[in-house]
């Protein structure tokens, strides 16, 4: 065994993938002995009862992070994903992240509708139960809200986790009527250039959907992860929009109107949308930014001992799907190409890892990803540039955690 | 029951996929699934909706004065806006040409591009937690009276589903869209 190959490292470090296949058979050679007798007294006696629904370990402690709501409305509030908990690329139904404007309505399905109306040859309502005796699609994508990450946009670095700084974004298998099949049926106008999507819940959320996008991979989601929308998610059904800021997959979604202009709701235009530095901002910004974090290492951990670690994270593009993520331990001077595992699906959470030893030095951990149109993540002076002071949506650039001498793991800007 | 022959073979199923699709702009490819569909959307020529759009369409008849409005605005929405509607955090006055400054204010005078959108938002969602409790033209009144505290009509001015969309506001013109 060619121990020597495990010292090899580049610069702050990373450890080349070539030598992390050589040292992996590394740890056979210590091989231990557990004793035949139980030690443990989960092993002595019957465990609880199978159960009707089931719930993680208390001791994985899973919890969402930033649990917050607007001063005078409480259920205008977010939730965020702790993406430094979860490993893989989906998230469970119950870390999802949320976003709600007037909290989460309890639908009744069999009260509850769909209606295509407008520039439309047939008006029409299709229930639930219609819905379910569609064809399908399944397909895994990301959910990313457009003010996520936008604790990074604040003049100072917040020492807080990457979930609580980064998760309002999350990983799923969504499945669906594909829209298009919905608005065939009604017919479109040929000059019905906009779907304006509107929610059942009470804050009556709405937003103008270009056509070329809504006839293209848009769904009617009726299932997240296999089980019926959860209601924080759109029960009983939603818009998914691949690739888009979140808040044009309209939850508890009941009506489309067809039309030639947008509507230019209140959600597309005093909110969700890009102030630039000359006053002017964009409108109809909707597809995300090519972007990646490292999830572990990151904010609030320490590294107790020095030695081999994974370097890993999470990457996506509105754009497509992810062809590289580079890591750097020193602060973004050099660059090292990590593992993609996942398959790297278009606008899906794509897995990065790389391992690194740690020598018990002061480092700086970076990620950057790139799409498989070119875009390459920017850094956060980069993605910064063109907006307001003020602006907090669409922010996409490099995470950086610093990892002290003592190994304390910490969120900075470089 | 099924039987084995009632069942749509494959091969059928994608012609008849490439008919069913003609009529929409982008033919999808046949994914792993089939697209035989049940058809079951009903009927409903009478629809309206509740929609808005920035131009006015949408917008149900009615009206109400400023004045009328500020009764409303005082009652149901001033304990989270401030009587001026200019309470920190949830301001909805003010701020006009702040926009390219270092602190630029967003609010509905100095940001929002078009009045009928105002007329949508606060007929859905507002007020918070008592959403959709407006009278029509309470909904008008309190849109009037909104624009007046940020100097956009007049005190003695009446709106009403016919004059809305064509207050001018001042942000009209500061949207650059992408997608058109
Ligand atoms: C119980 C508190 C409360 C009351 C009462 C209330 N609002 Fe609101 N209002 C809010 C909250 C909270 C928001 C922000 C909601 C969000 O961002 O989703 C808001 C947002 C708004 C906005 C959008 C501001 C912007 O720039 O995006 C307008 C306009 C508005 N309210 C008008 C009204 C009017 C008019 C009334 C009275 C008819 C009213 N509100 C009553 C709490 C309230």
């Amino acid at each position: 065994m060619d121990k020597d190959s495990i010292n090899q490292v580049i610069e702050g470090g990373l450890l080349p993938r070539r030598a992390l296949l050589k040292a992996s058979a590394l740890g056979l050679a210590g091989s231990f002995v557990v004793p035949v007798r139980a030690s443990q007294d989960w092993m002595t006696h019957a465990g609880e009862p199978q159960g009707e629904y089931g719930q993680p370990s208390p001791f994985a402690r899973l919890k969402r992070e930033q649990t917050g709501g607007h001063p005078l409305g409480q259920a205008a509030g977010s939730s965020s994903t702790p993406l430094q908990d979860l490993n893989g690329t989906i998230t469970p139904n119950s870390l999802h992240f949320e976003r709600h404007h007037s909290g989460i309505p309890a639908i009744d399905p069999a009260r509850h509708t769909l209606t295509i109306f407008g520039d439309v040859r047939r008006q029409l309502q299709f229930s639930y139960e219609d819905l379910l005796a569609y064809p399908m699609e399944t397909h895994q994508y990301f959910l990313e809200c457009s003010g996520n990450s936008f604790r990074n946009t604040l003049n100072a670095p917040l020492d807080l986790t990457a979930g609580s700084l980064n998760g309002l974004v999350s990983g799923a298998e969504w499945t669906g009527v594909p829209l298009h099949y919905l608005l065939d049926e009604a017919g479109i106008d040929s000059a019905a250039r906009w779907v304006i999507a509107e929610g059942a819940d009470a804050a009556g959320m709405t937003r103008s959907l270009p056509m070329k996008l809504a006839l293209d991979n848009v769904m009617v989601a009726l299932y997240q992860n296999g089980e019926p929308l959860r209601p924080a998610q759109g029960y009983p059904m939603r818009l998914f929009v691949p690739g888009s800021e979140g808040n044009i997959s309209v939850k508890w979604l009941h009506s489309l109107k067809v039309q030639g202009m947008p509507a230019y709701t209140r959600d597309e235009t005093a909110k969700y949308t890009e102030l630039l530095t000359d006053g002017k901002a964009e409108m109809f910004s909707l597809a995300m930014g090519v972007k990646s974090l490292i999830t572990s290492p990151s904010g609030k951990m320490t590294l107790n001992r020095k030695g081999i670690y994974e370097v890993t994270g999470l990457a996506w593009s509105g754009a497509g799907a992810i062809r590289g993520v580079e890591i750097s331990a020193d602060g973004g001077v050099n660059w090292e190409p990590a593992a993609l595992q996942s398959d790297a699906r278009p606008m899906a959470l794509t897995r990065f890892r790389l391992p690194w030893r740690w020598v018990g030095q002061s480092s700086i951990l970076q990620s950057r990803a790139t799409d498989t149109q070119g875009n390459i993540q920017p850094t956060r002076t980069v993605a910064l540039a063109r907006y307001s002071a003020a602006g907090f949506y669409h922010y996409n650039g490099i995470q950086s955690w610093h990892i002290s001498n003592a190994g304390v793991v910490k969120n900075v800007y470089v | 029951m099924f039987t084995y022959k009632t069942f749509v073979p494959r091969c059928a199923t994608t012609g008849m996929v490439l008919l069913a699709l003609s009529a929409s702009a982008i033919a999808q490819p046949l994914l792993d699934g089939h697209n035989i569909k049940p058809e079951l959307g009903r009927l409903v020529p009478d629809y309206q909706g509740t929609i808005v759009s920035g131009n006015g369409s949408g917008l149900p008849l009615g009206q109400a004065s400023v004045e009328q409005g500020e009764r409303v605005f005082n009652a149901r929405c001033a304990a989270c806006h401030g009587l001026d509607g200019k309470l920190a955090g949830n301001q909805l006055a003010g701020g006009i040409g702040t926009l390219a400054t270092a602190q630029p204010v967003k609010t509905v005078g100095s940001y929002w591009p078009y009045a009928p959108t105002l007329y949508d938002y606060i007929a859905r969602a507002m007020p918070y937690n008592e959403e959709k409790s407006l009278s029509v033209d309470e909904v008008y009144g309190a849109t009037a009276y909104v624009l007046y505290l940020n100097g956009i009509v007049k005190r003695s001015e009446v709106v009403s589903d016919s004059t809305l969309a064509d207050i001018q506001m001042p942000n009209r013109d500061g949207f650059i869209e992408l997608q058109q």
